[in-house]
């Protein structure tokens, strides 16, 4: 067994830089390299391309990726774990087998797909035997959009990767799975943990969780004395060095930019947290109030201490339905009194929003420069303010009513307050909206399905 | 004499759903138990008023020196739904930090601040 393990984290969302990856293969030694490509509403983006195109509906950055490290990758024997595969780990799976023959490594590498997190095909199967799929914020029963549903995926956790993993797989493709599971498994499999190890599976899931956002861990966005990481241009993304026992260390590529400290630690740690008792995943319940953090040299922050307890017997599912439109307009307001300008515009706009009789769920105006962000926290704003940016959105059912209110930006221009200008872009844009509905699935219901291709 | 929340702790932001959560951070460990005793959820909430709607919950991790504030109904509904530029909450850290707390010349000295001027 191996006495340490590296896993490098290449990517903390779809759309992360792309150069990443490449340089955490390239920049010093690893032995996994994951990669996170999958956002709550991700999955319902999949499913459109995919009903345009049998053949898309996965990340598919990941393919020219994989033509650019997979070499270095077997020549090292650094495996990848990836949820790339969205609504079609298949068509995945076989665009990176053209690839990775296409590169003559043909009969080198055996793929891992991970699938079975689709559950769409039989929602209504488990609405009519009572299972509801209520929704975890406000406990609405998912029959209240069942029409409008576009996805629906189950969050599969570390086991079907391991079990890729065991039989071989050099690159594992998953469809729905945590981003936490895609640091454990490997950990479970070059240890050996077992699945009920409670304390070393919580410490491999929170290891995930300090590398699944990436250099958010590293130096990026990081508000401890911001002003003193060095070198952010050439951020160094996250590596865990994992040992046997359950302990690990955050460190990251030498001659790398960023930094890996306490504070930025501690900073990824708190993210997107609930109750810190209960970090809860497929794979167990995480307790935060266990870790222990402490240095071991320059960019090395060394983590111990955590606990865990057994996992649940449910499942989230990460659904997705229609949820109407929305729009946004701006226009940039100048010196002088640009609040109080930008102010009388929208009122202008609301009479007449108002006398075209349009109904909207929600209207919502903000000052970008005065108080976008901190609301009335942020202050009276000053009269000196150099510019200020109009920002009017409406939501509606209705996709007519927000048709028309994408006409009603641009006349302000002529029809309203002085000093105005940025309305080159255009018209706004009406967007569908496509929200997210989190729910439980009981375990029993799902069977995650492993499948190998050998290339 | 009056301490702005910045100068104590660093913070973090995110989103689930129409939550916001802001996990506080001392910037020492000393700092710790003043955050403990002045940062309490109906303070949070006072503080975010117009922007929380619904209940403010606190958790304590002193092994982290932070607390992890969730504020419920804060974001216009959250997700894709929202209409706000913050829709994902990334700015109520620094919204946190502006909040300003009272403590006693003898207590800013024992962290170290100068009770001669506002820190």
């Amino acid at each position: 067994m191996k006495q340490k393990v590296r896993i490098a984290a290449g990517q903390g969302f779809w759309g992360d830089l792309p150069e990443a990856p490449v340089r955490q293969v390239e920049g010093g030694p690893i032995d996994y390299l994951m990669l996170d490509y999958l956002a709550e509403v991700t999955m319902s983006i999949m499913q459109k391309q995919r009903s345009r195109d049998p053949g898309a509906g996965y990340a598919r950055d990941f393919v020219p990726l994989m033509k650019q490290i997979l070499p270095a990758c077997i020549e090292r024997n650094i495996r990848i774990t990836a949820n790339a595969g969205g609504v079609n780990v298949a068509g995945c799976a076989a665009a990176v087998k053209d690839i990775a023959l296409e590169l003559g490594l043909g009969g080198k590498v055996r793929l891992g797909l991970v699938s079975g997190d689709d559950i769409m095909a039989k929602l209504d199967e488990l609405l009519a035997r009572g299972i509801e799929l209520r929704n975890m914020d406000n406990g609405a029963p998912l029959s209240t959009v069942r029409d409008r549903i576009q996805s629906a995926n189950v969050y599969l956790g570390a086991a079907p990767m391991l079990e890729a993993l065991n039989r071989g797989a050099q690159i594992v493709i998953t469809g729905r799975a945590t981003d936490t599971g895609l640091t454990l498994a490997p950990l479970m499999h070059e240890f050996g943990w077992s699945a009920d190890d409670w304390n070393k599976i919580a410490a491999g899931t929170i290891a995930g969780h300090i590398i699944e956002c990436g250099a958010q861990c590293s130096g990026g966005n990081c508000q401890f004395e911001w002003r003193s990481v060095p070198n952010l241009a050439d951020v160094g993304f996250p590596i865990v060095e994992a040992a046997p026992d359950g302990t690990f260390v955050i460190t990251k590529h030498e001659g790398t930019g960023g930094w890996v400290t306490i504070p930025s630690v501690k900073e990824q740690l708190v993210y997107e947290m609930g109750d810190p008792h209960e970090y809860i995943t497929p794979d167990c319940i995480a307790d935060f109030t266990t870790i222990q953090l402490g240095y071991e040299g320059r960019d090395r922050v060394r983590v111990s201490g955590i606990e865990g307890r057994p996992a649940t017997e449910t499942f989230k599912v990460s659904i997705s339905y229609s949820a109407g439109y929305k729009a946004v307009g701006t226009l940039v307001y100048s010196w002088p009194d640009a609040y109080d300008k930008a102010q009388a515009a929208d009122k202008i706009l609301r009479a007449r929003l108002e006398r075209l009789g349009l109904k909207f769920d929600q209207i919502l105006t903000e000052f970008v420069g005065a108080n976008a962000t901190h609301g009335p926290l942020a202050g009276k704003p000053s009269p000196d303010l150099p510019e200020v940016q109009l920002r009017v959105g409406v939501r509606s059912e209705n996709r007519s009513a927000v048709e028309r209110f994408t006409k009603e930006i641009a006349p302000l221009v002529l029809t309203g307050p002085p000093g105005v200008t940025g309305f080159a872009g255009g018209r706004p844009k009406v967007e569908e909206i496509v929200a997210y509905w989190p729910a439980l699935i009981p375990k029993r219901e799902i069977n995650p399905i492993v499948d190998l291709i050998e290339v | 004499m009056k301490v702005q929340l910045a100068k104590l702790a660093h913070a973090r932001s995110g989103d689930k759903g129409d939550t916001a959560n802001v996990g506080l951070i001392a910037l020492r460990d000393e700092i710790y138990p003043l955050l403990v005793r002045e940062i309490t959820p109906e303070r949070v909430k006072e503080h975010f008023r117009g922007i929380c709607k619904g209940k403010v919950e606190r958790f304590e991790l002193p092994n982290l020196g932070a607390l992890n504030f969730l504020l419920h109904e804060s974001l216009g509904g959250g997700g894709t739904l929202s209409l706000m530029t913050d829709a994902q909450g990334k700015t109520f850290s620094t919204a946190l930090l502006r909040m300003e707390i009272e403590i006693s010349q003898a207590e800013a000295q024992s962290l170290g601040f100068d009770p001669n001027f506002r820190v």
